[in-house]
């Protein structure tokens, strides 16, 4: 077990990945040459040559398009987007070509593609590149959609989201990629689909994804240093398919929930989550469940409105202690 | 507006004076030169069989008719090998059946049944057929482009010497994917050929309207290295030797191309569209109509003495009954199993079944 930055250990799973099957290939704005505009790439043009790792043009349309139509014939592309804000000019690409070809021509042409790229805000960006695209493809069947938070878990991770025959959006935290934690030596999986329980407790459920999985365990830290009630963390890791198992074995455990993440409240990840604990624990819930998002407004640009914006230590807090009813 | 004359970029190989100077058509065996007849009638019959279900109702959604177009789809497609790719829009019937895609699965699929080519999960718009290499299909203008670049990066990935053949209208060259796809295809020289079927209409509107160019084929100019032709589209088999020239470029050179084939549809956008009316006459329909791609080709093969006129009645005898038993076929053909809804939207593994949240059902 070695300490690894979340940047590396996406890079350890794009070079054991394309090492281990030469149909794998990594395309994308400045992933070659320039090794990546967050280097996650780098290194990987000297070793596996520009056939597979390609300089793209700026035409996220194009070479996702591209990727797809090589998917379709078999191969593996790994299609980088320099953030999912660039993204949305390709969401004719992965919605309309890759999540619906499978059911399209009746079970002939699958895509093994994997689409990925940071996410999230970052440091006064603004708004057309703050953005929390989850719920976007979360909303289309065809598509699993990942959203890691440790480098363990970018891993492994991006690793299955190779090996699957399905397209997979990955959707990486554009200020974790210097986040350091534990990656084993030897060669591991994280399956697309489960949960994790990052912390145990008893008192109230946690449930977040991404970046926001460390502001969560903040606040459970705190929550049981202040008031003495231990907080029950759940990191989703993948958002479609959702492991409500995991969620709703929980809750009936604590209950109480609490959902946080950072982007807008509508329709997103935490809306579909209160429908399925209400459906699921009806009976085992002692208060309504609680959500904690980013606020409804496009991501302004001076930093203390960006503060504001952004779920932060205290708003989990604050939402925890009033789903657990402590004043 | 372009016109009929068949002419070629700067530069390029060939020319179709070549073509025309032989007097024995391409060189072709007669044999094959009945074959391109035969897959224009049998197209055009198979689609005036779908237009009468279509009427009928036995055909639902979107039904985009090719007629008139035959002679592209005809002589493109022939001058591939069977381990190339093709890849078309939504109006692809005819390119369909020209694969080689069955008839009956072809119409089992328009009838939205379990034996069509896409199961009935696509439709009109989206036909499959992996066995012969038919890529779809597809129904969003220009969405196809960028994939066939892509599986032209798989051929040069693999060190191959197939070749993609993408079909598009007229309209999609106004696109941005249309851009970025010749784009990287050039950059990158990707043995595809993209070609323009210009029927002059993007649904009901002139593409003179809309394109600030009046011959399409010169958009290839942007993008050094692709080779560029425009093409009669009414003549199997102008259009026949240009993409052989196109395809040669391709396979052995990685060279793209951008063919611009002149032709037009007799039908509306649709079936749900008038043939004329607002947005064209009815006599330049009648027009186009004179120079109907499978007469003239016909009246050429029996005028040289290669069929004959109850040559082509049989020929044209066999290619209804072929659309009469598909249309039998398809009627016949059980629907789609509603257990099996969610079968096809993951060929993979789905943790947790399917989403219960539509459990309301």
């Amino acid at each position: 077990m070695a300490l690894a930055t979340y940047r590396d250990a996406l890079n350890q799973a794009l070079r054991e990945e394309m090492s281990r099957d030469e149909d794998v290939f990594l395309i994308g704005e400045e992933v070659a040459e320039y090794d990546g505009a967050y280097k996650v790439s780098k290194g990987l043009l000297d070793e596996f040559g520009e056939w597979r790792v390609r300089d793209a043009p700026i035409a996220e349309l194009g070479f996702a398009g591209l990727g797809v139509g090589a998917a379709m014939t078999g191969l593996r592309p790994i299609v980088e987007f320099m953030t999912w804000n660039f993204a949305l000019l390709a969401m004719d690409q992965i919605i309309n070509s890759a999540a619906k070809l499978y059911q399209m021509s009746g079970g002939q042409y699958n895509v093994p593609i994997v689409f990925r790229g940071p996410g999230g805000a970052a440091l006064m960006l603004a708004s057309q590149h703050s953005q929390s695209p989850e719920p976007w493809y979360a909303y289309v069947p065809g598509l699993k959609v990942c959203s890691p938070a440790t480098p363990y878990d970018a891993k492994g991770l991006l690793k299955s989201a190779v090996r699957d025959n399905d397209p997979v959006v990955f959707i990486e935290g554009e200020l974790l990629y210097n986040i350091k934690g534990e990656v084993p030596d030897e060669e591991y999986l994280v399956p697309i689909g489960a949960a994790d329980v990052k912390r145990a407790g008893d008192g109230l459920t946690i449930v977040s994804y991404g970046k926001m999985v460390h502001t969560a365990l903040d606040a459970a830290e705190k929550l049981a240093a202040e008031d003495g009630l231990e907080a029950e963390v759940i990191d989703l890791r993948t958002v479609r398919p959702l492991d409500i198992a995991t969620v709703v074995t929980s809750v009936r455990k604590t209950n109480r929930a609490l959902v946080v993440e950072e982007g807008w409240p509508v329709a997103n990840i935490g809306a579909q989550l209160v429908d399925d604990i209400q459906r699921e624990a009806f009976d085992s819930l002692d208060a309504p469940v609680a959500r904690v998002t980013g606020l409804d407004v496009p991501m302004p640009y001076a930093r203390n409105l960006e503060k504001i914006v952004v779920p932060s230590v205290e708003t989990v807090l604050r939402a925890a202690r009033q789903v657990s009813y402590i004043s | 507006m372009a016109t009929r004359q068949s002419r070629t970029q700067e530069g390029e190989t060939g020319t179709d004076r070549e073509a025309e100077r032989k007097p024995d058509f391409l060189g072709l065996e007669p044999e094959n030169l009945k074959s391109l007849l035969r897959l224009m009638i049998l197209a055009r019959r198979f689609e005036e069989k779908a237009a009468e279900s279509y009427q009928l109702g036995k055909i639902g959604g979107f039904l985009h008719l090719y007629i008139g177009q035959e002679a592209v789809a005809a002589g493109a497609i022939t001058a591939l090998r069977e381990d190339d790719f093709v890849i078309s829009a939504y109006r692809e019937h005819a390119q369909a059946l020209v694969r080689g895609v069955a008839a009956r699965a072809v119409m089992a699929e328009l009838y939205g049944r379990a034996d069509g080519c896409s199961k009935g999960m696509g439709g009109s718009m989206h036909l499959y057929d992996r066995s012969v290499n038919f890529m779809g299909g597809h129904g969003i203008v220009g969405s196809h482009l960028p994939i066939a670049a892509g599986v032209g990066y798989a051929i040069r990935y693999r060190k191959q010497d197939r070749v993609c053949l993408c079909f598009l209208g007229d309209a999609a060259v106004n696109i941005g994917a249309f851009h970025e796809a010749l784009n990287m295809a050039a950059k990158w020289e990707l043995p595809v050929i993209y070609i323009i079927e210009n029927n002059e209409y993007g649904m009901g509107t002139g593409i003179d309207r809309t394109a600030a160019i009046s011959d399409l084929v010169d958009r290839a100019c942007a993008f050094e290295g692709m080779a560029s032709e425009q093409v009669d589209g009414m003549d199997v088999l102008k259009m026949r030797a240009a993409t052989e020239r196109a395809v040669r470029l391709a396979r052995e050179e990685h060279r793209p191309s951008l063919l611009e084939a002149i032709t037009y549809r007799y039908m509306g956008h649709s079936m749900a569209d008038p043939s004329h009316g607002t947005y064209r006459s009815r006599e330049e329909v009648e027009r186009w109509r004179g120079d109907d791609p499978i007469v003239s080709f016909s009246d050429r093969l029996i005028a040289t003495g290669l069929m004959t006129g109850q040559g082509y009645e049989e020929m044209d005898q066999a290619a209804i009954e072929e659309v009469e038993e598909a249309a039998e076929f398809a009627e016949a053909s059980p629907r789609p199993d509603e257990s099996h809804i969610y079968d096809l939207v993951y060929s993979d593994e789905y943790p947790h079944g399917a989403d219960r949240r539509d459990s309301w059902r």
